[in-house]
C-alpha cells in the first residue's frame, strides 16, 4: 500500500499571502494577483516535509494536504 | 410560440390541494428505498443547473446520515437567482403540491424529520396557505431568500436556511455531510423534486422532460414543460430574424443558429456543442441587437454578483467584464486586450469554491466565438445593434 498525498486549497479561506509559494516553489507558484497555483496531481516523493511546512505556514489555514491510500 | 408540451407538471388548471389530487391522484409513499431506486431507473437528473443523478445524491445523504447517526435535513431549492429564468417561480404557482409531494418523498428517501422550501420572500405567504392544507409526515418550514444570482448556490442556500448571508461556502466538508444545522443535507431543485412526485405516482415521462423559460422577439416570455427528445428550433422559433441563441442563461453558452437548430435538448446532444440546459433558459438574440453588448452587460452583472470570497472570482470577474465593455464599444480595441481576457478567463476556471468563475468564463468564451465577426465589425468602428434598442436579456427581478 502506497500513501499518495495531494495539495488541496480552500480558495474561501485563501487570502492571498504567499507563504506557501515561497516555501514550496517547486509546486506552487502566484497568479498575477498573488494567490497560488497549485501543480496538478500528487506531490512527488521528497516533497513531502517541505509541502507539511508550507500546510503549518499558512496564515489563513487554507492550505491542506489530502492523504489518499492505494 | 411553437410548442411541443407535454402535460404533467404543469397540467393543473389551478394550484389549489383539491385540483392537485384530482389531476394528479393521491400519493402513495413508497418504501424509503425504494424512491432513489425509482429516481435511478428513470435517470432522473436534478433541474437545478448541474444536471446530477438524483439517486446518488439521496443514496449519499441517506448514507452520511446513518453514518454520522444524525438525522438529515431536505431542502426543496427554489431560489432561482438567475434573472433570466422563471421556471422554478412558474412551478410554484401552478404546482405547489407536486413540489411539497417531493420534498415529502425525498425526506422518507433520506430518513429526514426537518424538511425545508427556500423561496423568494413575495411567495413565502402563498405557500403558507398551501402548506396549511396539507397533513404531511415530515413538518415544512418556509424560508425566504434573498434575490441575489448566487442564492441558490447549495452551500449558499444552507447558509441562508442556518440565518446566514447568501454566500457560497468551502466544500469541504460538502453540503451531503454537514449542511443545515451542521447536518447531513439534501438540496434539490423544486423542478426535481415535482418530477419525482410524478414519477412515484407512474408517470414515466416525468423523467424524460425539462421545463424551459423561452426569450424571443415580439413573444412574451413563457415557460413549457418539454420533452428532452425536442429539438431546439422547435421549443423556440429559430427560422428568422435570429442570430445567435443562448442555451442555458448565464451561466450557459451562446450558439449560432446553425448549431442550435441541429440539435435536441438531449444532455448528451448538447455536451456535444459545447452546451447544457443549467437553468432552463433558452433566449432567441434578435438580429438587431448586439452579442457583445448583451454579454458584457449580463457580465458585468455576474461580476457585481460574485460573492467575493474567493480571490480569482474577485479579481477576475471584474477585470473580465470590463475588457469586455471594452470589445462592446465601437472602436479599436487596447493592444492585448484580448490577449489579457484569454489569460484573465484562464486564470478564474476552476479556482473558486462554486461555480460562479466557471459558468461566467464558460458564457464569456462562447460569446468570443460566436460574435468574432462583430469583433471585427467593432475593431472598425461599427455595431450592428439598432441604436437605442432596449437591452434583449434581463438583468435583477422584472428586468
Amino acid at each position: 500500500m502506497s500513501r499518495a498525498e495531494r495539495l488541496v486549497l480552500d480558495p474561501i479561506g485563501c487570502r492571498g499571502h504567499g507563504v506557501c509559494a515561497e516555501l514550496l516553489p517547486e509546486r506552487i507558484t502566484l497568479d498575477e494577483w498573488g494567490f497560488p497555483l497549485l501543480a496538478p496531481g500528487d506531490l512527488p516523493a521528497g516533497l513531502h516535509r517541505s509541502a507539511r511546512r508550507a500546510v503549518a505556514a499558512c496564515p489563513a489555514r487554507a492550505l491542506d494536504l489530502d492523504v489518499e491510500r492505494h | 410560440m411553437t410548442a411541443v408540451l407535454s402535460p404533467g407538471l404543469l397540467a393543473a388548471g389551478d394550484p389549489t390541494l383539491a385540483t392537485h389530487l384530482a389531476v394528479h391522484g393521491p400519493l402513495r409513499p413508497p418504501a424509503p428505498d425504494a424512491v432513489a431506486d425509482l429516481a435511478a431507473a428513470h435517470g432522473l437528473t436534478g433541474r437545478g443547473g448541474a444536471g446530477f443523478p438524483v439517486a446518488v445524491k439521496l443514496r449519499a445523504v441517506a448514507g452520511a446520515a446513518h453514518a454520522g447517526r444524525r438525522r438529515a435535513v431536505v431542502v426543496g431549492n427554489g431560489a432561482e437567482g438567475e434573472p433570466a429564468a422563471h421556471k422554478d417561480a412558474v412551478l410554484l404557482a401552478r404546482a405547489p403540491h407536486l413540489v411539497l409531494d417531493g420534498l415529502q418523498l425525498v425526506a422518507a428517501a433520506t430518513g429526514a424529520d426537518d424538511a425545508v422550501l427556500a423561496v423568494p420572500g413575495p411567495v413565502v405567504a402563498v405557500l403558507e396557505r398551501h402548506l396549511a392544507e396539507r397533513a404531511d409526515p415530515v413538518p415544512v418550514r418556509l424560508v425566504a431568500v434573498p434575490d441575489r444570482f448566487l442564492a441558490g448556490e447549495e452551500s449558499a442556500l444552507v447558509s441562508v436556511v442556518d440565518g446566514g448571508p447568501p454566500l457560497p461556502r468551502s466544500k469541504r466538508p460538502p453540503v451531503r455531510e454537514r449542511g443545515v444545522a451542521g447536518r447531513p443535507s439534501l438540496v434539490q431543485n423544486v423542478e426535481t423534486l415535482a418530477r419525482l412526485a410524478l414519477l412515484a405516482r407512474g408517470d414515466r415521462r416525468a423523467a424524460a422532460g425539462v421545463l424551459v423559460t423561452r426569450h424571443a422577439a415580439g413573444l412574451p416570455v413563457d415557460v413549457a414543460d418539454v420533452p428532452l427528445t425536442a429539438r431546439l428550433d422547435a421549443v423556440l422559433p429559430l427560422a428568422t430574424g435570429v442570430q445567435a441563441v443562448l442555451v442555458g442563461g448565464y451561466h450557459g453558452s451562446w450558439l449560432t443558429v446553425g448549431t442550435a437548430a441541429g440539435v435536441t435538448l438531449e444532455p448528451a446532444e448538447l455536451a456535444g456543442v459545447g452546451a447544457a440546459l443549467g437553468a432552463g433558459v433558452l433566449a432567441a438574440l434578435p438580429e438587431d441587437r448586439c452579442g457583445l453588448v448583451e454579454t458584457a452587460r449580463v457580465v458585468g452583472h455576474l461580476a457585481e454578483q460574485s460573492a467575493g470570497r474567493c480571490g480569482p472570482c474577485l479579481n477576475g470577474l471584474p477585470r473580465i467584464a470590463a475588457a469586455l465593455q471594452a470589445l462592446a464599444r465601437p472602436g479599436p480595441p487596447h493592444p492585448g486586450l484580448l490577449a489579457d481576457l484569454g489569460r484573465w478567463c484562464g486564470l478564474v476556471v476552476g479556482r473558486g469554491a462554486c461555480s460562479h468563475p466557471d459558468g461566467s468564463v464558460r458564457l464569456v468564451a462562447s460569446a468570443l466565438r460566436v460574435f468574432e465577426p462583430e469583433l471585427a465589425v467593432h475593431a472598425s468602428g461599427c455595431c450592428r445593434a439598432r441604436p437605442g434598442t432596449a437591452p434583449f436579456l434581463p438583468l435583477g427581478s422584472g428586468a
